[in-house]
């Protein structure tokens, strides 16, 4: 991969052990955040993006087991680091958003209280903390800082609050943002405010943001890069102009014709992708996309297909990009 | 075609505190609006749509309709009844009439409950025990495209897209004229979404169904409403027949939220956010028009008049002083 990636994942592949066996939730995937750039996962529900991100904050539950691959973060691998270097690590270098702001804030402590706490590495003065706090409060568009800083998270709105969540992750200025679904749980009109103050953000810390969504609108509103999960897989990864232009695996395509945002003539009647995720406890042998595959022919029940480069940046794990 | 359910002047408050604490800390109103002067027609066989941000009043206008919060003026009629006044038979009878569809079917369908009991409780609770339920089940299992031994299962053994065609089942168990869908598709994958709006557009076409869709996804409505309103701090900024709305929108909170949605190719980015900030306080209402605080068109009129309703055409109407349409 890229020498000037502040990420890289390379055949990265992780289970979890359960009861009934161990779920293979990610196999062989590989990807890479260059700097300054912001890249996008896009899949659906079960398909692996939150532990690909949880795998790169170093974050994984205890039932989940590494069988290969590694995680570079500026070169060193997450995987087999200490918690010392991880914690050297996180919220100075990289930081993470969650899904859902109302459980990633501390509810009995003051806002003010959190964002001086993660401060702790900082030789700096409650007070000059205090005013970084409040500065970054405002970067993010709310209003009267020094007064809400004293506030608790239940005193503020979840648009308020994922916004805090936002100013926690840049305090310290890390290289890699990592957002989980920031705004899932928001209105639209609040969604196109965050997805606007994320590309500021970007612009002035230079720092890069690993995009996770399941929402297509959202990825082409902002990534530069997108990467396509599916049932634990890369099926596909290319420039943003490339995946939405130029697809070329098969679930792609259906995905993009899934979304009715995108359909222009108004129908009654609207495409699905038929069948349902595999059960990742028994992995398809072949080609992971052929049961529901609109596509498929016999060579993809078969052999597994491998990863095709079939643009400048983009590549497809399909038999049919091969040609 | 006559109107199935007909509101008129709707209105539903809550009060925030008891009246004698109001007094003592001088509260001037003590009660928050949440839905305020709704008025609106459904055409059987139709599908309406109410669309709003969250906190706008559209969940608690669906449960007034079917009489869970009580409402405080204005009325719901009914094939020209008005069965929330007349007494409890005429409301369990109006609720053989008319279903609910919850938001997030996994939290509304009880856990400890199988596929089977769950979509018979309706029966049950009608007192209509002498059904034979094991048919009934397998009828609405097959009605809405499950397998006949999803009777056995759980809530917790079950997708997401399989949950909500429960929740259809659920609501579909008395054979309702009208469904009040909340947030039918909140939560699906998009792939999952098509399945369950195509499941409903089936069953309407097939049982001559009636919707009241709540939702806060535009890209959805288009598709399957016929008529939507808009809703802001309880009330309808904006109402009309689907397709026109979106080719012409009146009001700029309509048109701002048209705008705030993302669309999915990298080549149309927006550069600049519409619609700033967040809805205010319900219990701090604005005075004038309550979007004057957002609209980026709001002038002087605007925050001291309360626009009354106006229309465009008959059938389109909003409350707008400066209406998109009127510059045209």
């Amino acid at each position: 991969m890229a020498a000037d990636s502040v990420l890289s994942i390379e055949g990265l592949s992780i289970e979890f052990q359960t009861p009934r066996g161990p779920v293979h939730a990610l196999r062989d995937v590989s990807l890479a955040v260059p700097r300054g750039s912001i890249v996008g996962i896009v899949g659906e529900s079960g398909s692996g993006k939150s532990t690909l991100s949880l795998a790169a904050m170093g974050l994984l539950p205890e039932n989940a087991t590494v069988r290969g691959g590694r995680i570079l973060f500026d070169g060193a691998d997450v995987l087999t680091m200490g918690t010392a270097q991880l914690r050297a690590l996180r919220g100075r270098r990289m930081a993470m958003v969650f899904q859902d702001p109302m459980t990633s804030l501390n509810p009995v402590l003051s806002i003010g209280a959190q964002m001086t706490d993660i401060q702790y590495r900082e030789r700096a003065s409650a007070a000059h903390k205090r005013a970084k706090a409040a500065a970054m409060l405002r970067r993010v568009g709310i209003p009267d800082p020094e007064q809400r800083l004293d506030n608790f998270p239940h005193e503020f709105s979840g648009g308020m609050r994922q916004r805090i969540a936002i100013a926690m992750g840049l305090l310290g200025s890390p290289e890699l943002l990592i957002a989980d679904e920031p705004t899932t749980a928001l209105d639209v009109t609040l969604e196109a405010q965050i997805i606007h103050l994320l590309r500021e953000l970007r612009r002035e810390f230079k720092g890069s943001i690993l995009f996770i969504s399941h929402n297509l609108g959202l990825i082409a509103e902002l990534c530069d890069h997108v990467v396509v999960l599916y049932a634990g897989e890369v099926v596909e990864q290319g420039t943003v102009r490339e995946i939405f232009h130029g697809p070329r695996h098969p679930y792609t395509e259906a995905l993009l014709v899934c979304d009715p945002a995108r359909i222009d003539a108004v129908s009654r009647e609207l495409p699905t992708i038929p069948g349902d995720v595999p059960n990742l406890l028994q992995v398809p042998a072949a080609c992971v996309f052929a049961p529901r595959c609109p596509k498929v022919f016999e060579r993809c029940r078969r052999e597994r297909p491998g990863d095709h480069a079939v643009g400048a940046a983009q590549s497809a794990r399909c038999h049919l990009a091969s040609a | 075609m006559s109107a199935l359910l007909e509101i008129s002047n709707l209105r539903v408050r809550f009060a925030l505190t008891g009246p004698i604490k109001a007094r003592l800390m001088g509260l001037e109103n003590r009660f928050l609006d949440a839905v305020l002067d709704v008025s609106f027609a459904v055409t059987a066989g139709t599908t309406f749509a109410l669309v709003g941000e969250s906190g706008s009043g559209k969940s608690t206008l669906g449960r007034a309709i079917i009489g869970l919060v009580p409402t405080q003026g204005g009325s719901v009629r009914f094939q020209g009844g008005e069965p929330l006044r007349q007494g409890r038979a005429a409301v369990t009878a109006y609720r053989r009439q008319v279903a609910m569809m919850f938001q997030d079917p996994v939290a509304s369908l009880s856990p400890r409950l199988t596929v089977k009991s769950l979509i018979t409780e309706p029966f049950v609770i009608q007192g209509l025990k002498r059904r034979n339920l094991d048919a009934e089940a397998r009828r609405l299992l097959a009605l809405v495209g499950l397998p006949a031994d999803f009777v056995g299962r759980y809530p917790h053994q079950l997708s997401g897209g399989q949950a909500r065609r429960v929740g259809v089942a659920r609501a579909l168990a008395l054979s309702p004229q009208l469904i009040i869908a909340d947030e039918p598709t909140a939560g699906l994958d998009v792939s999952v979404q098509g399945e369950i709006l195509n499941l409903l557009t089936r069953l309407q076409r097939e049982l001559g169904l009636t919707y009241v869709i709540i939702t806060h996804n535009l890209a959805v409505v288009r598709h399957v409403s016929d008529e939507m309103a808009i809703m802001y701090m309880g009330r309808f900024l904006e109402h009309g027949p689907t397709q026109e709305i979106f080719a012409r929108a009146a009001h700029p909170y309509t048109h701002g939220l048209l705008a705030a949605q993302p669309r999915p190719d990298p080549d149309k980015r927006r550069d600049n956010v519409e619609l700033q900030g967040e809805v205010p306080s319900l219990a701090r209402r604005p005075v004038g028009c309550e979007f004057h605080t957002r609209c980026p068109r709001a002038r002087d009129l605007c925050r001291a008049v309360r626009p009354e309703r106006q229309t465009v055409t008959p059938d389109h109407s909003h409350r707008c002083h400066f209406p998109l349409t009127a510059a045209a």
